[in-house]
């Protein structure tokens, strides 16, 4: 049986939305190189929707892939529901990670997170920091 | 096409150990414990095999115990001269940071235990130094071991000076001899080896198969109780087929050693040249004293097991000591042992080649790691950051 599902392994092999954009929206970064894995995503967002989403990542196959799903789940989508993306979604979208690779998707999910609450920074938008998780609960880095 | 570059994980059976095993799987299944003339012609093989082995290693076959394995020969190794030295109030143990699991495990346990561990600097270069061994020797040291080659890294160790340093101490000096043997001249007797583990798949030979070397005098403790198999020292009825297997391995291994290595060394260097010409990348483990087919490198803000799985797309078997692969949070220990950063380490590749690796391989082999590399920078955040002098580059 291999390691990863044939979705995976797509998004692995052909990663959608890579790259950056300039002048961004917002841009979030999670992770630690010590751990190995960083997600970067850029958003460009207008009247409320994500008009366009690039992600960069350092990380395994199933890093990469993660990152590549989650921006194609919420490209096109109002950031209202961008915002509820979780890290099971994502999995779910990818046809099932493997256990020890579950924190990837969860760290797609903050990627997001992240870049939507440097947004709502720039714009000056109110929001409940409860929605923004930080990754302390990740033994990983142990920081 | 394949490209088979991890023969430091296992190796491809040679046609003369399958032939060798063929007839024990057929018609010569007799059990070699048996009285009757069918299960001593197993018997026979089995001691045949012992006698082989024996030769090649400079040894007595009766010195010899077969097991399942390099991990089995390894904790039988280290847990005998446990008991030995706990009989004489002796419970202090000399190894190195970089030791495969089957010994720095059976450590750890032993720790538990009340023994105490003394683990040995590697260096930068992956080796250590007779003199660190000889002043971490304690009146109370029992044992020394010290792999002969490490299995990452490939970096090969003074055994002899090693094994001199323990002989003068009067310490029992066991060496993990599994990526070594076959590959590298051993001489147990000149290089005064008192307990010595192999592995029959790193040489050509079959899985489920090894064998420990304890010297005469230094008796063995059994962790598996039963039978009177291997004069006691091993219960289970022997793997006969895979024992014969393992015999025919080493012996060819072994008489073609040299030419061997001087063919292997050879391509490796070119390897080694083709990818340092990579930028931000670095060769892991001392250049020159190391196995004939190991390549071990880290590339700078890339993770390994992105690089494995586009080398797997090109067709290329190779590993990585990065934390995915590991399925643990900490890169290789190994890496780690000399002096890698965790971020460096994470993006780290092994690729280990044999007799039957090509030039037009090797060829293959650089460029299908510099394409990936290139690749993996290009979408990697971390990547950005050094190029663009956000972060300095450590390699």
């Amino acid at each position: 049986m291999a390691l990863y599902s044939e979705k995976v392994m797509d998004h692995f092999r052909n990663p959608r939305n890579v790259g950056t954009i300039e002048n961004a929206d917002g841009v979030g970064e999670v992770g630690n190189a010590k751990c190995g894995d960083i997600m970067k995503i850029y958003l460009k967002i207008r009247d409320g929707v994500i008009e366009d989403v690039k992600f960069e990542t350092f990380g395994c196959g199933s890093a990469i892939a993660s990152s590549s799903m989650a921006t194609e789940l919420i490209k096109g989508k109002p950031v209202s529901e961008a915002i509820a993306l979780t890290n099971k979604a994502v999995a779910e979208a990818l046809d099932g990670l493997p256990a020890h690779k579950l924190h990837c998707s969860v760290l797609a999910e903050e990627a997001i997170k992240a870049a939507l609450k440097d947004y709502y920074d720039r714009q000056g938008v109110a929001y409940d920091p409860a929605q923004f998780p930080d990754c302390a609960h990740c033994e990983g880095c142990g920081r | 096409m394949m490209i088979y570059a991890d023969n430091a994980a296992t190796t491809k059976m040679s046609r003369t150990a399958v032939d060798a095993m063929l007839p024990y799987m057929d018609e010569l299944y007799g059990n070699p414990s048996s009285l009757y003339a069918f299960g001593q012609e197993a018997k026979e093989a089995l001691e045949d095999a012992r006698g082989r082995i024996a030769a090649c290693l400079v040894c007595e076959p009766r010195e010899l115990t077969f097991t399942s394995g390099g991990s089995e020969a390894d904790n039988q190794a280290i847990r005998s001269a446990a008991v030995l030295g706990a009989r004489k109030g002796k419970r202090h143990i000399v190894s190195t940071a970089f030791e495969h699991h089957a010994v720095l495990h059976t450590l750890k346990k032993l720790e538990k235990e009340g023994f105490a561990v003394t683990l040995l600097d590697v260096h930068e270069n992956g080796l250590v130094t007779p003199e660190q061994v000889r002043e971490a020797i304690r009146p109370d040291t029992c044992l020394v071991t010290v792999m002969y080659a490490n299995n990452e890294i490939g970096t090969v160790q003074p055994i002899s000076e090693i094994g001199a340093a323990c002989r003068e101490a009067g310490v029992l000096f066991h060496t993990d001899a599994v990526q070594a043997a076959g590959h590298l001249p051993i001489d147990i007797r000149a290089q005064n080896i008192d307990l010595l583990s192999l592995s029959a798949h790193k040489f050509h030979g079959p899985k489920g198969a090894g064998a420990l070397y304890a010297r005469r005098g230094a008796a063995l403790t059994n962790l598996i109780e039963g039978g009177a198999q291997e004069r006691g020292r091993r219960a289970g009825t022997e793997n006969v087929p895979a024992i014969a297997g393992m015999a025919a391995a080493l012996e060819e291994a072994c008489a073609h050693l040299t030419e061997n290595a001087v063919r292997v060394s050879a391509l490796r260097d070119r390897l080694m040249a083709g990818l340092s010409e990579i930028p931000h990348s670095v060769l892991n483990g001392d250049p020159a004293k190391r196995l004939p087919g190991n390549v071990n490198f880290c590339f700078e803000g890339i993770e390994g097991e992105s690089l494995l799985l586009l080398l797997d797309d090109k067709g290329v078997c190779a590993s990585s000591g990065s934390a995915c692969t590991s399925g643990s949070l900490d890169p290789s220990h190994v890496l780690l042992a000399i002096g890698r950063p965790h971020e460096i380490a994470h993006g780290s590749l092994r690729l280990t080649i044999s007799e039957e690796t090509t030039e037009e391989e090797i060829e293959y082999l650089i460029e299908a790691v510099r394409d990936a590399v290139s690749y993996l920078r290009s979408m990697s955040p971390v990547w950005r950051d050094l190029e663009s002098g956000k972060a300095p580059h450590i390699i």
